[in-house]
Parts: structure tokens; C-alpha cells; sequence
């Protein structure tokens, strides 16, 4: 905390008024190494079957429902204490609707969410409540997901509205600019309002909200993806230095598969409702056994102009199809270069696929395919 | 030289005082070359487009100097008129946000089909008969049956497309990207830059690429022009930028990237903020976040773009110790 507190003077200074992260740099390294969980235990939430339809109702007055747009569908995962789980997957996969089921903002149409032991997914009233403090959310979009005319201090301030026990009375404000002093930012700001920020303090505002409460799990949806590349990288290391500081679980969900990357340790492949491909992210990045996961891997421009001659891309005809009426047996099937008639009549099971079971190969990960295979396509250059 | 921009500044008068979005910026591009203009949000690189295309909102915007050179004519010395008149036939845009570029109660049959009308003065019928080409040529599948179709029926690949071939309908000689794949998915990005390079390699236009990603620079641009606070501080080749960066600005842009083909370590990143432009600190706009940054002269004096080696120039004083240290 002395380092953060060092970092609030130069931020009263003109022009630099983000914190400077690389001063914590040496700090995060000695983490860093010591990390690498061996045993993780429980997990602290496994999500079972989870499904989310839409229903696509015809008429005015005798509504019927003629139809549903499937945005989740079926869709399992564990998450374990102190790791981030990334979720990658194009607009339309379910990403998001999956996020807003875990914080119960949704209610599922099928499935279980169970955090440590209890399914939050039948819980109503003030158990509902109790578990929610520890699930908390960060979001896209730091200028419209605060309310421009609170101060920040009433914005972080306001979930200790709701669960008082956290926060007793008297204590609001010290604890707000203790909050404020954590994600980097000057504790006198406290009676500013949301537009006197920049983009990436927005978004600090925004984790600090997410952290009043002490949860245990933050979900963040696509938490830097408004941000300038320079801000991006102060905003990322403030995430993975609360999560050491805090032992918080993160979901993390983005379209840049870089950024998840370097965030998360395992990562989760979407694909129109369905998790087709999840791992370690040396599993899901250096030995991808999903087609789609290929694609998307494939067609991600990266920062080397030495490579892009000698690239192979593979570059996917078509658009997602409409989770209103996905194609039967693999949704990816449309577009896959793989596909067989196999594919059309029989749905793929997100398992270990038979060929690489028990093999000590990194491509022994669960893979949504009849015909996985193992295939660099980030280092094939 | 198909476009050369010479010293152009640009200022728009606002409440809060003079902003200062483009000062002093010098461009090339040739026939047939893709020239990227990198920089983050503010940093002047849409202005700088705008001027070239003559689309400035003004007021409050205004050229207030240097020359945009399009085929060897000063287009800043022509009238509305005549601007008009390149726009479009000579040079193109295509913007970031296809759905809200495109007029949302017209077919795009009819949308592409006015290019030919205006601007050729063909027949309704013949300019139908090549919007339906110019859908084919862009690759949108069944383009007969799609020609009377609204924007809001085209997912946002489809509809970039539709940009792309109202740009390219007339073939003209340069053409103007901003941010053309930012909203779009990885795989669709992908598809559309293709189409983008193949189309600009048959016409043999010169492209000018407004981005903010350094992975899709590195994929399509010949050179590349790094813009921050209004100025051009590096211009290099891109092998030349990637291999060995020579201001502490694009240094620090490429550092902070986190890459897909290896876990990295904690990201550096570049501490502070973009200057407002309204307030442009003294001397080297980046000194208040250089790492490198020495009294003198960086917060005294402008640095100006030197010459590194041909073809390439660095708006820092101390160059050399970057590109070597």
C-alpha cells in the first residue's frame, strides 16, 4: 500500500494522472513465481448444463411462442479459487448472457450454477442476497456503467446500501477512499463526478465498485476493451495485482485473445451457446483440437510483420448462424472445412476426445469435435 | 506521389479554448502502397483524414495551414465545387461504423447504384445492373436477390462490404480506411482485409489505413506513420518500425501488447495519459510519459522529425539511444 500512496502524488501533477503501474513491477514478479497451484480443491463455482433461451413470441394479444433464440445452451465449467478463467467467443456466442446468469441478473432456463456446494439458481430472498456479495461484476463500458450524476464516492459506495453489514454507517467514506487508494486512484477524488475522469480511471472507479464488498469472484465482461492499447496494459496489471492481493477468481470475457492470454489460466472457447473447446491456456493456444478454435486463433492479426507471409490463415466463409435456429448435430458444422454428414446428424460432446485420452500430450483437453486434431496454427510461421 | 500532405494543421474552436488536433503533419502514399497511420484515440489521426477527404466538420474544424497535394494539386486551394468531384471518383472513404454510415431507409441497391447515377450520369437500370456486379465482386453471396435489401438485413461483415464496394465503385486512386475492421469479429476482420488487399491490388490504389491495432498494421501496411498529440512522431517501413522501434512512444505501444504466441510477464505500460489537446504540454508533447524524457530540450523544445535513415524519421531527440538501447 506505501507503493500506491507514493504513486498518488505524481498523479496531482498535470498530464499524468494514471497511476504508474511499472513501478510495481518487481513486486508482482516475486508472486509471480510463486504461483503455480498444485492442488486446487473445491472449486468455488461449477456451472452444470446451463442453459439460457430466449423465446421468439408471435401476435399481440394471445402471445404464442413460435420459437427461441438459444443464447446459452448447455454449457459447464468449474471456476477455482485465485484463478481466471477466460471465456473468448465472437459477438452472438453467449458470452455475455453466460455472465449475466452467474450474477443471477438472468434466470436460467435449465441448469445449475453451484457456488461452493449451493445452487444459486433456486435461491431467492435474503439467501439470494448473501450470495450475490461475493459474486460481483465489472463491466464493458466505463461511461455509461456509471451514473453520471452520482459522485464516485456515493458510486462505490452505494453497495454498502444494500448489504449495511459490510459497511457500518460512520465507516462509509474511509472505506470508500481506502477502495479508491487500492485501484490506484487519488482518495480526495472521493466528491468528483464520473465525467471528470479519463476512460481507463472510469474503469478503475468501476473495479472499485466491484471490490466494496469483498467478493470472492469478480466477473468482468470485456473490461478493457473501450481502452486505449496504452491504457489497457495499466488497467490489466491493476486486475492481476488485486487478484493476488485479494485471492479473488476471476471470469474474464473478451473477444481479444491476446488479452485473454495473458490474463487467464485456463480459457473457454465459445461458439453459439456452447463451450466447444476449454483448457490451460497452453492447451487452448499452443495445441488447439477444435477446428473453430483454429480459425479464431488463425485469423488474429498479430504484431509481427515478419511473420504474415509465412502465416498460414484460415479464413472461415460465411457468418455465425442464427442461435434462432442453430444447424443440427456441431453448430460449427456451416462453416468447418472438416465437416462431414457425421457431423450434421450427431452432436459432438464437449469431452476429452477418444484419441488423446490419457496420453501425457498437451492436446489431452476437453474438445467439442469428431474430428480433433492437434494443430499450431499461432506458432506456425 | 499520388497524395503528399505537407505541414497540415488543423484546430477546432471549442468552449474550453483552441484544440490543436493536427500540427504539422507530412504524408505520402503511392499508387498501389498502403500507408497506416497508427495512434490512440485524440491523437489526430481521423482529423488528418477528414482534412484529406474535405469532409472537416467546420465550424468548429479548420485547415489552418499546409497543403494536401492529390495528383500534384493543392485540393485545400479548390473550390467546394471541384472537391466534390474527386470525392468519391478519385478518392473513397470507408468508415468505421458501416450501419450508421449507411442511409437506413434506401435499399444499398440504390445507395450503390446513386454512385453511378451522380456520378456517371447512367440510367437507373444500367447503375442497378452494376450495383448488382459491384455485390458480386465484393463477395456478398446471392447479390440479385439481396440488391433490394435494407442495411439493417446484412450482418456487420456484409455490410462493410457494402462500404467497400460503394468506395471502390467508381475505381478511384486512393482510398481512405478508418478503422474499417474495428467493430468487427476476428474472423470476419480477417475476411474483409483480405477482400480490402485484394481489391486495392487490382485497382492499384494507394491505401490509407486509420488504425489503432498494431496487429492489423503489421498484417497489411508497407509503412507505417505513428501519430501522437497532432504530430507524426515516427514513420519508418513496418519490418524497419516492428524490428527496432526509434521513439520511446512507439517503444513503450509495442511493449504494452500482450502477445498470443507466448505467456508474457507483466505488461509495461505507458504511464499517464494522452495530453488534452487544448493543452499540449511544452516542447516534446510525450515528455510528461517518456521514460527517457532529459530536461533539456525535451521540455523545452519541439523535437523535429529527423532523419534516421531514408525513408524513416523520429520525432525524438534521442533517437539513436532508442533504437539501440
Amino acid at each position: 500500500m506505501a507503493e500506491l500512496s507514493k504513486n498518488d502524488e505524481r498523479e496531482a501533477t498535470p498530464n499524468v494522472s494514471e497511476v504508474d503501474v511499472v513501478d510495481a513491477h518487481s513486486e508482482t514478479e516475486a508472486v509471480a513465481a510463486v504461483e503455480a497451484p498444485v492442488d486446487r480443491g473445491e472449486p468455488i463455482l461449477q456451472i452444470r448444463g446451463l442453459k439460457k433461451h430466449f423465446p421468439l413470441t408471435q401476435g399481440i394479444l394471445f402471445k404464442r411462442q413460435v420459437g427461441a433464440v438459444k443464447a446459452v445452451d448447455g454449457v459447464s465449467f468449474d471456476l477455482y479459487q485465485g484463478e481466471t478463467l477466460g471465456i473468448v467467443g465472437e459477438s452472438g456466442c453467449g458470452k455475455s448472457t453466460v455472465a449475466k446468469l452467474l450474477m443471477n441478473l438472468e434466470q436460467a432456463t435449465a441448469g445449475e450454477i453451484f457456488y461452493k456446494g449451493q445452487d444459486i439458481t433456486r435461491l431467492s430472498g435474503r439467501a439470494l442476497k448473501a450470495v450475490r456479495r461475493n459474486i460481483q461484476m465489472v463491466f464493458q463500458d466505463p461511461y455509461t456503467s456509471l451514473n453520471p450524476r452520482m459522485t464516485v464516492g456515493d458510486i462505490i459506495g452505494e453497495p454498502f446500501d444494500i448489504h449495511p453489514e459490510v459497511a457500518p454507517k460512520g465507516d462509509r467514506r474511509r472505506k470508500v477512499q481506502e477502495l479508491l487508494d487500492v485501484v490506484g486512484l487519488n482518495p480526495e477524488y472521493v466528491n468528483r463526478y464520473p465525467h471528470q475522469f479519463s476512460g481507463g480511471q472510469r474503469q478503475r472507479i468501476g473495479i472499485a465498485r466491484g471490490l466494496a464488498l469483498n467478493p470472492e469472484v469478480i466477473i468482468c465482461d470485456e473490461p478493457v476493451s473501450a481502452l486505449d492499447v496504452s491504457v489497457q496494459a495499466q488497467v490489466i496489471n491493476l486486475m492481476e495485482k488485486l487478484q493476488d492481493e485479494f485471492d479473488l477468481s476471476y471470469i474474464f470475457i473478451a473477444h481479444d485473445l491476446s488479452i485473454v492470454r495473458h490474463i487467464s489460466d485456463r480459457v473457454g472457447v465459445m461458439y453459439l451457446g456452447k463451450v466447444v473447446e476449454i483448457g490451460s491456456d497452453e492447451q487452448i493456444y499452443d495445441h488447439p483440437t477444435h477446428p473453430y478454435t483454429q480459425a479464431l486463433l488463425s485469423a488474429v492479426p498479430q504484431p509481427d510483420p515478419e511473420a504474415r507471409e509465412h502465416r498460414e490463415r484460415i479464413i472461415l466463409t460465411g457468418d455465425v448462424p442464427s442461435p434462432a435456429n442453430p444447424p443440427s448435430g456441431c453448430s460449427f458444422r456451416t462453416r468447418c472445412w472438416k465437416a462431414e454428414a457425421r457431423c450434421a446428424e450427431e452432436t459432438p460432446l464437449l469431452a476429452v476426445p477418444q484419441r488423446f485420452q490419457g496420453g501425457d500430450t498437451p492436446a489431452n483437453h476437453e474438445s467439442a469435435c469428431h474430428f480433433a486434431e492437434e494443430k499450431d496454427v499461432v506458432h506456425a510461421a | 506521389m499520388l497524395l503528399d500532405v505537407r505541414d497540415l494543421r488543423v484546430e477546432f474552436r471549442t468552449r474550453d479554448g483552441v484544440a490543436h488536433a493536427v500540427n504539422g503533419v507530412n504524408l505520402s502514399v503511392d499508387a498501389g502502397e498502403t500507408l497506416a497511420v497508427l495512434g490512440e484515440s485524440g491523437s489526430g489521426k481521423s482529423v488528418t483524414a477528414q482534412a484529406v477527404m474535405g469532409i472537416l466538420d467546420s465550424p468548429p474544424g479548420r485547415v489552418t495551414g499546409g497543403e494536401i497535394l492529390f495528383k500534384g494539386r493543392d485540393l485545400l486551394g479548390l473550390k467546394e465545387e471541384e472537391r466534390r468531384r474527386i470525392r468519391g471518383a478519385e478518392m473513397a472513404m470507408i468508415f468505421q461504423d458501416a450501419l450508421s454510415s449507411l442511409n437506413p431507409v434506401l435499399t444499398v441497391g440504390a445507395q450503390l447504384a446513386e454512385m453511378f447515377t451522380v456520378h456517371r450520369g447512367m440510367s437507373r437500370k444500367d447503375a442497378r445492373a452494376r450495383a448488382v456486379e459491384l455485390m458480386d465482386r465484393v463477395r456478398i453471396p446471392a447479390a440479385r436477390e439481396r440488391v433490394d435489401d435494407y442495411p439493417h438485413q446484412f450482418s456487420g461483415g456484409m455490410r462493410q462490404r457494402i462500404m467497400i464496394a460503394m468506395a471502390m465503385a467508381l475505381e478511384p486512386s486512393l482510398i481512405i480506411a478508418d478503422e474499417p475492421t474495428t467493430a468487427l469479429d476476428v474472423t470476419v476482420q480477417a475476411q474483409v482485409m483480405d477482400l480490402l488487399a485484394e481489391l486495392q491490388r487490382e485497382l492499384d490504389m494507394g491505401l490509407v489505413l486509420i488504425t489503432h491495432d498494431l496487429g492489423v498494421v503489421a498484417d497489411v501496411a508497407d509503412r507505417i506513420a505513428v501519430m501522437y498529440a497532432g504530430r507524426i512522431v515516427e514513420s519508418a517501413p513496418v519490418h524497419d518500425l516492428y524490428k527496432a522501434p526509434a521513439h520511446p512512444y512507439t517503444r513503450g505501444l509495442l511493449a504494452s501488447i500482450p502477445r498470443l504466441d507466448q505467456k508474457g510477464r507483466e505488461l509495461y505500460a505507458i504511464k499517464g495519459l494522452p495530453p488534452s489537446l487544448t493543452d499540449i504540454p511544452p516542447g516534446c508533447p510525450f515528455n510528461p510519459r517518456c521514460p527517457m524524457v532529459r530536461d533539456t530540450p525535451c521540455r523545452t523544445e519541439v523535437p523535429p522529425l529527423f532523419e534516421v535513415a531514408a525513408d524513416r524519421g523520429s520525432a525524438c531527440f534521442f533517437w539513436e539511444e532508442c533504437l539501440h538501447g
